[in-house]
């Protein structure tokens, strides 16, 4: 409540104080509209695309839309008794509760490196931050081979299991804690005789939960759009998540043809439940960038 | 206010997150006992089998149904590069690897010289062999008496062209290199849009097959030592054929199987191509409005005397090294490729050409119905066939193909014939390289 208000303050007089040049400018308004359309082109080709027959998808022209949009969807659910919904669920199943262990992890990371004091806190830290600098691509393959020493590869746990620790989370969480918790409080719950983890879980995780939608969403889209790993991890295309079960689409070798249209129609749908979830956590998301501002 | 929306947000998140766990975990169970079809999961053994060859589940289901000792498991793969990737990686790492593996022929000698697949000599039936051509066998046995696959579908290359458009423009069919030089001119001036075929630089198993018509074979085997013959005399001929056409700008140099390929087949600027048997299958996915508007002719010949052609494609079966039941995955294999209802099906389910000789002349009898206009289709497939040179592939084919992907980038867009015979001594060249630090013995 107060971090939303504290960021319209500081937003509204600063508006206020330059009236004249408020008026917006045409170069800058010109400019913002080429990025719209240099970032909504893509979107606008993939639903035109998606509404064409396999023929008319090289034969018409780019921008004229079809009537073939749900035989597509029909024709691709019926793919192989309807895998891409598998891939869907499973895609689903990978960013959800990946993203939901990884907040939590998270949490509780984030928040014992920023209320306690250990020996070795600095270096735990710092080894953090250096991971944030690598990217999970590099790691795609020393996780395989740690995973096939334990026969985990080719299962639903070696997706997961390493999208549950992000680096960048913890740091994420470890700077919100420090900002969103008062010490006062937690030192106030202790008095009243709460143990550790009932602190934390009742007093600091509410406190912190505009930080944790911010590391879910961010780990939830990141997962959704994860290629490497479960490229490098998975054989069975039972277990594929959508990035990956597209991609076979398309390659089924020279003696093949390319499933474009199927691709295609794949495609839009994948993005749609980002859109959906995008445009329902849209506020917090929001609200919590602002309030990082002011804070920091 | 707004913490409490937040944390019911995050709550019904979290349900939303669990309940798809649920639901795929449900179905995940469910596909587990539904791929085992009608015999129960409590099958003795189970083996994985990694292929991407079309709709191969239904010719497995057909062996389930017979077999529930031997269950047999598809993983659908994404081709032939990625799933060797892949299988080496699990090979390297000691667990991961599949029971089975569909493997394309150039890729056999590196499969086997990194121990990724076991010989099964002694657990084929004696008359294996002599269901394939030799050629062929010798691409599973690489001339040793081990062997390390069977054989399940080949490639032999021929000519396929738009009929209409030939008529149109008054072209005969060319039945020699010269002929096809000539035609691809003649067509070019009097449409300068359309062209008799590209030379694609993308496609390194393509320009194998030319190279194979004109007798070359890029390794050889000399006891222990490799040889590398890239820059022979015969692939010289070749690329400086075709390098002289692009000079000319009466073929064109953009890669296959991009989108502007496809719609180069389907508005007709695409005349001809030199495909493989496989062709109607590409064709009618990616073209379908030009059904019956294309035929196929043998390939132009070097020497009209002595017919030859090349294979592109073609892929076998093979058990890998770290497969606990062989003996089960070579039974499935024998019966799989040469079993004459396993044959007809991988012909229509699949719509693969068997390497199978004698399964395949039943199977072969109607034309593929994308080319429903010509009734001789596999008379002269099976004649060209027969004329399909020998080559050998080598333990770092990917390496040669990469090589040739990088230097013919570069070829087609310099547009010279020159630069075409550049590229091929720059492939010979990285090529020795990379097999001598392999450490392979290698025979200059």
């Amino acid at each position: 409540m107060t971090t939303v208000t504290a960021a319209r303050d500081a937003v509204v007089p600063r508006a206020a104080d330059r009236p004249a040049r408020e008026r917006p400018s045409v170069a800058a308004t010109a400019i913002l509209l080429v990025g719209a359309a240099y970032c909504l082109l893509p979107v606008v080709w993939v639903v035109l695309a998606a509404s064409k027959s396999s023929a008319e998808l090289f034969s018409t022209l780019t921008f004229v839309p079809s009537l073939h949009l749900f035989d597509n969807i029909a024709e691709l659910s019926t793919y192989r008794q309807g895998l891409f919904w598998r891939w869907m669920l499973n895609t689903g199943l990978y960013a959800g509760v990946g993203a939901a262990l990884s907040a939590v992890v998270s949490a509780m990371a984030g928040y014992a490196l920023a209320k306690y004091s250990f020996r070795g806190k600095a270096s735990v830290f710092n080894v953090l931050l250096a991971g944030v600098l690598v990217p999970g691509v590099i790691l795609a393959i020393p996780q395989y081979l740690l995973l096939a020493q334990v026969g985990l590869t080719n299962t639903y746990w070696s997706v997961l299991l390493p999208s549950v620790i992000s680096p960048y989370g913890i740091y994420l969480a470890r700077i919100y804690a420090a900002a969103a918790i008062p010490d006062e409080i937690v030192e106030a719950a202790r008095t009243d005789g709460a143990g550790e983890l009932r602190t934390f879980v009742q007093v600091a995780m509410p406190m912190m939960t505009p930080g944790l939608v911010t590391i879910f969403l961010f780990q939830f889209v990141a997962i959704w759009n994860n290629f490497m790993l479960p490229y490098i991890m998975l054989g069975d295309d039972r277990l594929f998540p959508l990035t990956v079960g597209l991609s076979g689409l398309l390659n089924q070798g020279a003696s093949q043809p390319a499933m474009y249209t199927l691709v295609v129609t794949g495609a839009l749908l994948s993005i749609v439940p980002l859109v959906a979830l995008f445009l329902l956590l849209q506020r917090f998301w929001q609200v919590d960038l602002a309030a990082g501002a002011v804070k920091a | 206010m707004r913490l409490t929306t937040g944390i019911k947000a995050g709550a019904a998140l979290a349900a939303t997150a669990l309940l798809a766990a649920g639901c795929s975990a449900g179905s995940g169970d469910a596909g587990g006992t539904g791929s085992g079809d009608s015999s129960d999961a409590a099958g003795p053994v189970e083996l994985t089998f990694w292929t991407w060859a079309p709709n191969i589940e239904k010719v497995v289901d057909l062996w389930n149904a017979d077999n529930p000792d031997i269950q047999v498991v598809v993983n659908k793969q994404d081709g032939g590069d990625p799933a060797v990737t892949k299988l080496l990686t699990a090979i390297e790492a000691g667990s991961g690897a599949p029971d089975i593996m569909q493997a394309e022929y150039q890729k056999i000698p590196q499969l086997v010289s990194n121990d990724a697949v076991a010989d099964i000599s002694g657990l084929l039936s004696d008359d294996t062999a002599g269901h394939f051509a030799d050629g062929v066998w010798n691409a599973v046995t690489l001339g040793s008496d081990a062997v390390y696959a069977v054989p399940q579908d080949s490639g032999p290359m021929q000519f396929y062209y738009r009929a209409d458009i030939f008529e149109k423009y008054g072209l005969d069919v060319p039945t020699t290199w010269d002929e096809y030089a000539e035609v691809a001119r003649e067509l070019h001036e009097q449409d300068p849009d359309k062209y008799l075929g590209t030379f694609s630089a993308n496609d390194a198993g393509w320009f194998v097959g030319l190279t194979q018509q004109a007798g070359a074979s890029w390794y050889g085997i000399d006891g222990d030592s490799w040889s590398v013959n890239i820059d022979s005399p015969e692939v010289q001929k070749v690329a400086e054929y075709w390098g002289g056409l692009v000079e000319d700008g009466v073929i064109d140099n953009k890669p296959m199987y991009t989108p502007e390929w496809n719609q180069g087949l389907n508005d007709g600027s695409q005349v001809g191509w030199l495909s493989a048997i496989w062709a109607p299958g590409v064709l009618s996915g990616n073209a379908p409005d030009t059904a019956g508007k294309w035929k196929m002719a043998p390939m132009p010949q070097w020497d009209v005397d002595a017919p030859a052609t090349g294979a592109w494609g073609g892929s076998a079966t093979a058990v890998t090294s770290q497969s606990e039941h062989p003996e089960q995955a070579a039974r499935f294999i024998e019966w799989m490729n040469t079993d004459p209802e396993a044959v007809q099906a991988l012909v229509d389910e699949s719509g693969l050409y068997p390497a199978d000789i004698p399964g395949s002349e039943d199977a072969l009898s109607d034309p593929p119905a994308f080319f429903s206009n010509q009734k001789d289709f596999y008379e002269i497939a099976a004649r060209t066939a027969q004329t399909t040179q020998p080559f050998t592939y080598g333990p770092n084919i990917n390496v040669a193909y990469s090589a040739y992907n990088d230097e013919f980038a570069k070829a087609t867009e310099a547009r010279s014939a020159d630069a075409f015979v550049a590229a091929v001594e720059a492939m010979q060249q990285v090529t020795v390289d990379d097999l001598v630090n392999s450490g392979f013995s290698v025979a200059e």
